[in-house]
């Protein structure tokens, strides 16, 4: 542990720990959280932790209480995260419609799983994205493993950070609950990205102006500035809209907090691909689904069936360019799912009918095990 | 002609205001400005929160920091803002509906914790701004737009509740009580702690209307009916318990120095540091 309370090197971590320690290197000083399995270890963690880093932790009364106060924490300047589990997230709506109308940086991890048993599962994944009523975008990432649940953490901070949104992490139930490696860097070898922050006096500061890459900069309580932040709709000032006095204003204000994420999605979109430049057939996947559907990738091309990978780490913004060209490489997408078939129709709708587009869903609480999508790859070739 | 003094203390271009006319919340509105100028607050350091209602949109047209539109979350709001940055002054200006229907939770988790914040609840016995409904606060048997045949519910006592909740300092008065209110607005905001005044105030349109039968275009007759129905705390004495359930009891209630939730993470902090 270094001076400041942070750690570096090799470990053999949980998920939930590796997620609290992407969040302390990426900054994170407030968390506020509530109970829920599989999350819980995070907030366990970070109640110790961010003392220890010089953050401040608190349980609150629910939910919405975490992440309305995760929202009042980044407002005062902090970098502030929560985190829970399906059934809470459906909670967390209505603060993420806040975060991303008044433009708030803001990171939530989801741990994604069924009732009952608590197993891992996907069928949060529309949710994340479409949860809250109004016009709003969110980026989402998924992890795939112990590394990549510290790393994305990273990310989802530096994401939440430069395009003033909130962003969700997911992280399956067996990723949060499965221990494994993880390589910590030293902190000078972290990547962190921060809010721009508000300059000049603030007579002239418009603090919902689309700045560079359509994101305004943004000040912290007590600097001066003394910001209106309404989740009504709001000009560039952030008074209440007077649709009389601006007849384009809601067009204006939607295009600018979507428009930011949209038009920049070749830029979030984070993915991996395999053995795609004469694959007929590609295995689309994200989260724990992908390393089943590399093993079968790779055993399908032993048989001789021109398999290609494709793992999406952003799920949203869709990675639509990707997508597409994938599309018009290939005859068919298998699209592997722990849900009753959800993502996959955005694979569709970006495939415009280039590609034929099959769902593999299972919704037990297990991954699809490599020889169910690779039956399945052996069905529709040939 | 000079402006006013106190015009400092609005948002440059918020105005014309959204209150009916003989609206209470104008008054509220003016106590609180009032109250920060005689304390000569740091503007700068002020952060305003208000919910969604009629009363929760008087923050809107101060010139602080401010938050604002979302139903009922002002307290945990207020959480965040305090832990992150303890300088900062946080003051909640609510509704009955706001705080103490959809928002209850979070309000008396933050007086338990005695979070350092001061609650201003405008309490005006009904849902304004959705059109007369009823809310916690609607006395038994009022009729409201959702209760035809008289309200067949109790109604909260906000003071005892924030009491009884871990608020450690608690008052109210009506908009009929400027001198009284703009003290205790004050002393809300100079206390270390959670301090609640609830403000009982007039919504003609509504309350008055329906539960009153006071005629919208007369709003000084509600602002005389809050005065002539209130008594103060002291002379309650006097009333049978029968007599006092028609009254507003209005004072100071409660007043304690206590450690404040910023306290003891500060202590734990230097704790954990050594
Ligand atoms: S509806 Fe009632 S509370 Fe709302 S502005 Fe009108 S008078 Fe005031």
């Amino acid at each position: 542990m270094n001076k400041s309370g942070e750690i570096s090197g090799t470990h053999f971590m949980l998920g939930n720990h590796a997620i609290v320690e992407g969040a302390i290197a990426a900054g994170c000083r407030y968390f506020a959280g509530y109970p829920i399995t599989p999350a819980s270890e995070i907030v366990e963690r970070m109640s110790r932790r961010m003392p220890e880093v010089g953050g401040r932790f608190i349980q609150m009364e629910d939910e919405m209480g975490a992440i309305f106060s995760v929202i009042g924490a980044s407002l005062a300047g902090a970098k502030a995260m929560t985190a829970t589990a399906s059934a809470g997230f459906n909670y967390m709506q209505e603060g993420i419609g806040l975060a991303a109308t008044i433009e708030v940086p803001c990171v939530i991890v989801d741990v994604p799983r069924t009732r009952q048993d608590i197993q891992p599962t996907e069928s949060d994944i529309m949710q994340v994205k479409w949860g809250a009523s109004g016009d709003y975008e969110t980026i989402c990432l998924v992890a795939s493993s112990i590394q990549e649940a510290f790393d994305l953490t990273v990310e989802a901070f530096n994401f939440a950070e430069k395009y003033r949104n909130p962003v969700v992490l997911i992280s399956e139930a067996n990723i949060s609950h499965m221990r494994g490696r993880l390589e910590i860097p030293e902190r000078n070898r972290i990547k962190v990205v921060n809010r721009k922050p508000a300059t000049g006096p603030p007579e002239d500061y418009l603090p919902f102006r689309a700045g560079e890459n359509g994101v305004p900069a943004m000040s912290s309580f007590g600097e001066g500035y003394r910001v209106l932040y309404t989740h009504n709709p709001h000009d560039e000032r952030g008074r209440i809209l007077n649709v009389e006095a601006d007849p384009d204003g809601y067009e204006k204000l939607y295009d600018k907090i979507c428009g930011k994420i949209t038009r920049d999605t070749d830029e979030i979109a984070r993915f991996e691909t395999r053995f795609l430049d004469d694959a007929d057939l590609a295995v689309v996947s994200y989260g724990t689904e992908s390393s089943s559907a590399l093993e079968a990738v790779i055993r399908a091309r032993s048989e001789s069936i021109k398999a290609g990978y494709v793992k999406l780490t952003t799920v949203w913004p869709v990675p639509e360019r990707l997508l597409r060209d994938v599309a018009e490489k290939v005859e068919k997408i298998i699209v592997p799912e722990m849900n009753m078939g959800k993502y996959v129709n955005e694979v569709k709708r970006v495939s415009c009918g280039e590609a034929d587009v099959i769902p593999l869903s299972k919704n037990n609480g297990e991954i699809h095990s490599p020889e169910e999508i690779l039956k399945r790859m052996r069905g529709e070739s040939g | 002609m000079k402006p006013h003094p106190n015009v400092k203390f609005l948002r440059k271009g918020v105005l014309p205001h959204q209150f009916c006319p003989g609206c209470g919340c104008g008054q509220v509105l003016n106590y609180l400005i009032y109250a920060m100028q005689e304390l000569n607050l740091d503007m700068d350091k002020v952060v305003l929160l208000g919910g969604v209602g009629c009363n929760s949109r008087i923050p809107v047209y101060m010139n602080t920091e401010v938050v604002h539109g979302t139903h009922g979350r002002t307290l945990a709001w207020a959480t965040g803002i305090r832990l992150a940055n303890p300088e900062l002054k946080v003051i909640v200006v609510t509704g009955d509906g706001d705080c103490v229907s959809i928002g209850t939770n979070h309000f008396v988790q933050a007086a338990r914790r005695n979070l350092d914040v001061t609650v201003i609840l405008v309490n005006n016995g009904i849902f304004g701004m959705t059109g007369g409904q009823a809310a916690p606060t609607t006395p038994l048997g009022s009729r409201t737009s959702t209760s035809p045949m008289g309200s067949m519910e109790n109604a909260f006592d906000l003071c005892k509740l924030a009491e009884t909740a871990g608020a450690t300092y608690v008052s109210r008065w009506t908009t009929a009580h400027p001198r009284s209110a703009i003290r205790s607005i004050k002393k809300g905001i100079e206390h270390k702690g959670f301090s609640f005044i609830e403000m009982v105030s007039q919504c003609p349109t509504y309350f008055g209307r329906y539960v009153l039968k006071i005629p919208i275009e007369k709003p000084l007759e509600y602002l005389l009916w809050l005065r002539n129905n209130s008594i103060t705390k002291e002379k309650t004495s006097q009333l049978s318990d029968e007599e006092l359930k028609e009254k507003i009891v209005v004072g100071d209630f409660f007043e304690k120095r206590a450690q404040t939730l910023i306290e003891r993470y500060q202590k734990m902090e230097k704790e954990v540091r050594v």
